[in-house]
């Protein structure tokens, strides 16, 4: 009975979630739908860390520079060789992988300040490579465009047949038109931001059910076997390195779709576009979340998307200088991840299930 | 010449590495943590030497103002956060990471702080003298005055802290705590303070380092300075290189690091700054994974 | 009496490890506490010298309460606990192990002194003063360690199985140098060991610890003809 109630993979949720999305992007204002975008990325990056530092006990403080290997990797194929918008996200998916996979090798044989420092080292030095080759286009970086069908209808058209992915993409393209043709009244018209919203909503979706699933599998076990206590793992007959590395694989892999995203709401992929802020926003938002509490994601990707826009009220109310104003949402990004780490180490959703916990223990031994 | 060129400038490059890597091992090897808030406090004790230097307008206070600035901080960050972050965040799944995303957070607060304060346009400290090159037999080297005189008072930095490490009471203290703390403590070493003063040296090591960074650059510095990002990266790899807890390890370490840079850069590609060091601790990694001083246990540690 | 515990309790988490113990030892006096593994042994030797907590209880130095003062600050007190395991620094030498026992001492001239009388009992220390102290063989570090404590000049000395992995003959001049000490510098000594006989030929006094409680307290001489502990922990 609980062995069965575990392995549900919670398809349904997913898919309800999906559409109540879809219908909600077509009755809200375009800046809350293009930062629905944002926070889809951030949910999809944000789980790739939990995946790596809360089920693996990984620390990387890397993962900006592999969205950026992701996005580039995207960004590039697009250009140079035109193709389907699907294939390119698949591409960055799998050139992050292989970063992935390299870094992992190193990894495996590092823990905890050796591999975050290497990782931090990683994250300062790749961006710095675009300069190195032509084909990444230097600082100015490249462009990445994608719009909705209407502008390119030969490309996701081509991309229809290949997929499942593609599949639901021609889908929610034919419901668009019905809705966009007036069949829905009060829909708003379609635009670029709700295209992307929609692809970046589809793959979070995709990306969080993947994720899911993966950590109540084997692996995910041996993961947080691993975590607790190398040795005995090993003893229990797992290879604690192959296993490390391949959660350094996955998550990286989840983490190119993020940055291939990332660069797509943003038209163009450069070195800015991947500081060494984003990694540690990214590991904020983790904390935010409870680094082992894949539900909190959205919690930490929507903290995230909201704390510039809090700094600017904070900003406002005090009537501060500029710049005050334009450092109040990294003062806060690093105060919060401090605060969190020191008040609310295993995150707000952890901290009251274990507060339950021990309100429930303390009544049944009273009752005793 | 050439040769011996890049060589000098490496080992300027490098002595600077060893006092970030040193902050690094005294840290580690206080309260067992990798302080990436290091360049922060390196950065904000610059900000101090900055201060000195345009209100008292010499170089030669600005030094000690920065280290004994940089010295107070790090041991109030020791006081506050790292003893909260012991009493709250040592067990569950976090524990293992809490100190790094501390720091982490701690160098976010720094680095925002700093831009409200002083604002993120480049400010400059002038060097206390020349950075134009020694010229031997009409030709002229990048190896300068001042590049010597970097070289100079990290070497006298690092007899004095060495003396201070083996001849002294005060070093014995630091020692034992460092390797077996609860010994220390039946012994009648206050521990918890000798930790703060691990902190300390450490704040002021990391002081000397980002002045002597910031003049042996261009003498311009901003918050954003990538010159910090490069302290930080190339600090703790020194460290790394070294073995973590031996300081004679971060000296080598860096001076390692920061020659095969100046030669990577000079023979190889000038484009390669920023990921040199990168690649150059993986080699390590994979080679020596105990590092060049380092003992067995170290890196799983 | 210079040494009293009052109903002393330490918990390890939820377990009790050491459950309202009492005992008291006079000046000058050498107690051995023995007990199977687990009694809770070092638990209670650790909470004297100030390494754990006590849940509850008290413990009496010299008319002072000190229950849950900080071990640096006991061995101002004239407390040193040599603990479990040859508890020596192994990256220090064997001269710094043996100044970082008396490192609280400002004057250092009492350092030098306190350094010859220790390399008087511990010739063998002396002759490797420069070494480093893991290039040492476990009898030499059991007495670097019970050097380094000697070091501190200590009244009072708490020994945590200083016999433990020893050859037999080792053992023999550890103890009989752990007795000597007491008598000379009229030590209060209190010794923890597995080795039962071995402890209580030397001891004063002797207490049968099991489970964290004090099952027997008694003169040593009488522990040994006493046929319950004969039967469970000297095993004839
Ligand atoms: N740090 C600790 N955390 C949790 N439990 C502990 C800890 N130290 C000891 N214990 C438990 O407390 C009890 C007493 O342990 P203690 O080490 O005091 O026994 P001991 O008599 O010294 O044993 P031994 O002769 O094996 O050294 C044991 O059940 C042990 O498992
Ligand atoms: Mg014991």
């Amino acid at each position: 009975m609980h062995k069965s109630k575990k392995q549900s993979t919670h398809l349904p949720l997913f898919i309800l979630v999906g559409v109540v999305l879809f219908i909600l992007s077509n009755f809200i204002e375009e800046l809350r739908v293009s930062q629905g975008t944002t926070i889809a990325v951030y949910v999809i990056a944000i789980s790739s860390i939990i995946l790596l530092t809360g089920y693996s006990g990984q620390v990387s403080l890397g993962h900006g520079a592999l969205m950026a290997i992701g996005a580039y990797a995207a960004a590039v194929l697009r250009l140079e060789f035109n193709l389907p918008i699907i294939l390119c996200f698949v591409a960055a998916v799998l050139a992050a992988a292989i970063g992935g996979l390299l870094l992992g090798m190193a990894a495996a044989r590092l823990s905890g300040p050796y591999l975050a420092g290497t990782t931090l080292a990683l994250a300062i030095g790749l961006p710095s490579l675009a300069n190195q080759f032509p084909i990444l286009g230097g600082e100015q970086g490249r462009e990445f465009k994608v719009g909705p069908p209407d502008f390119e209808p030969e490309v996701v058209a081509a991309a229809e047949p290949l997929t499942f992915f593609g599949n639901v993409l021609s889908i929610l393209d034919k419901l668009q038109t019905t809705l966009a043709t007036g069949a829905w009244p009060g829909a708003s018209p379609m635009s670029t931001y709700k295209w992307w919203f929609w692809i970046a909503a589809l793959a979070a979706l995709i990306s969080m059910w993947t994720v899911r699933n993966i950590l109540n599998s084997a692996y995910g076990r041996s993961w947080r076997a691993g975590r607790g206590n190398e040795v005995a793992a090993q003893l229990a007959g797992i290879n604690t390195a192959r296993s490390k590395v391949l959660a350094f694989t996955i998550s990286a892999g989840i983490a190119g779709l993020a940055g291939a995203l990332l660069a797509m709401s943003i038209g163009t992929v450069s070195p800015s576009a991947f500081p060494l802020a984003l990694s540690f926003s990214l590991l904020t938002g983790a904390v935010l979340a409870g680094i082992t509490t894949l539900g909190g994601v959205i919690i930490g990707s929507v903290i995230l998307v909201a704390i510039p826009e809090i700094a600017d009220v904070v900003a406002h109310r005090l009537g501060s200088s500029e710049s005050v104003t334009t450092n109040l949402p990294g003062l806060i990004v690093s105060g919060l991840l401090i605060l969190t780490v020191l008040f609310v180490p295993n995150g707000p959703v952890e901290q009251h299930r274990a507060r339950k916990a021990k309100h429930e223990a303390a009544h049944s031994s009273t009752k005793k | 010449m050439q040769l011996l060129n890049t060589l000098l400038i490496g080992i300027t490059a490098g002595s600077i590495y060893s006092l970030m890597a040193i902050a690094f091992v005294l840290v580690w090897r206080s309260t067992r943590v990798v302080n990436f808030a290091q360049a922060g406090m390196a950065l904000l004790s610059t900000y101090f030497g900055y201060e000195a230097v345009s209100r008292l307008g010499s170089f030669w206070i600005a030094l000690p103002v920065a280290m004994i600035g940089g010295a107070i901080f790090a041991a109030l960050v020791e006081l506050i956060l790292m003893r909260l972050l012991v009493k709250h965040a040592s067990s569950g799944p976090i524990a293992g990471v809490a100190p790094i995303i501390a720091t982490l957070g701690l160098l976010g607060v720094i680095k925002s702080v700093v831009t409200m304060i002083w604002g993120g346009q480049d400010l400059r400290i002038v060097a206390p003298i020349s950075n134009n090159g020694f010229t031997i037999n009409g030709e002229t080297l990048v190896f300068s005055p001042l590049k010597l005189l970097v070289l100079v008072v990290v070497m006298v930095l690092l007899i004095m802290l060495s003396i201070l490490f083996q001849k002294t009471n005060l070093g014995l203290a630091l020692r034992a705590s460092a390797h077996a703390p609860e010994i220390a403590r039946l012994s009648g070493v206050r521990v918890d303070a000798v930790r703060t003063l691990g902190w300390a040296l450490a704040g002021a090591a990391g002081a000397v380092a980002g002045l002597f960074q910031t003049v042996n650059g261009n003498g311009n510095f901003s918050p954003d300075s990538i010159e910090f990002s490069l302290l930080l990266v190339s600090g703790f790899i020194a460290a790394v290189i070294g073995g973590l807890d031996s300081l004679l390890g971060a000296v080598l370490g860096g001076l390692f690091l920061g020659i095969s840079i100046s030669f990577v850069l000079m023979y190889v590609s000038s484009g390669l700054f920023f990921i040199a060091p990168f690649v150059i601790l993986l080699i390590v990694l994979f080679v020596r994974p105990q590092g060049i001083i380092g003992v067995k246990a170290g890196r799983r540690a | 009496m210079s040494l009293n515990v009052s109903n002393l309790t330490v918990h390890h988490g939820a377990i009790c490890a050491v459950n309202q113990v009492s005992l008291a030892v006079p000046t000058g006096g050498l107690a051995a506490i023995i007990g199977s593994n687990g009694a809770g042994k070092t638990t209670l030797l650790r909470a004297l010298s100030g390494l754990n907590k006590p849940t509850s209880g008290v413990v009496n130095w010299m008319g002072q309460t000190i229950t849950a003062e900080k071990p640096e600050k006991l061995v101002r007190m004239g407390i040193s606990h040599v603990s479990e395991g040859k508890s020596v620094i192994p990256e220090l030498t064997v001269r710094e192990n043996l100044e970082l026992g008396a490192i609280w001492r400002k004057d250092g001239k009492e350092m030098k002194e306190s350094l010859s009388q220790v390399i008087e009992i511990f010739p063998r220390l002396g002759e490797r003063i420069s070494q480093r102290s893991d290039s040492l063989s476990g009898g030499e570090r059991q007495m670097l360690a019970i050097g380094r404590a000697i070091m501190s000049k200590p009244k009072l000395l708490l020994l945590d199985e200083p016999s433990l992995g020893l050859a037999p003959l080792v053992v023999e001049q550890i103890f009989q140098t752990i007795r000597d000490l007491t008598t000379q510098m009229r030590l209060t000594v209190v010794l923890v060991e597995q080795n039962a006989m071995g402890a209580l030929k030397i001891a004063d006094l002797g207490i049968v610890l099991n489970l964290g409680k004090v099952v027997a307290v008694d003169h040593a001489q009488a522990l040994i003809q006493d046929p319950a502990v004969r039967a469970a922990y000297l095993g004839y």
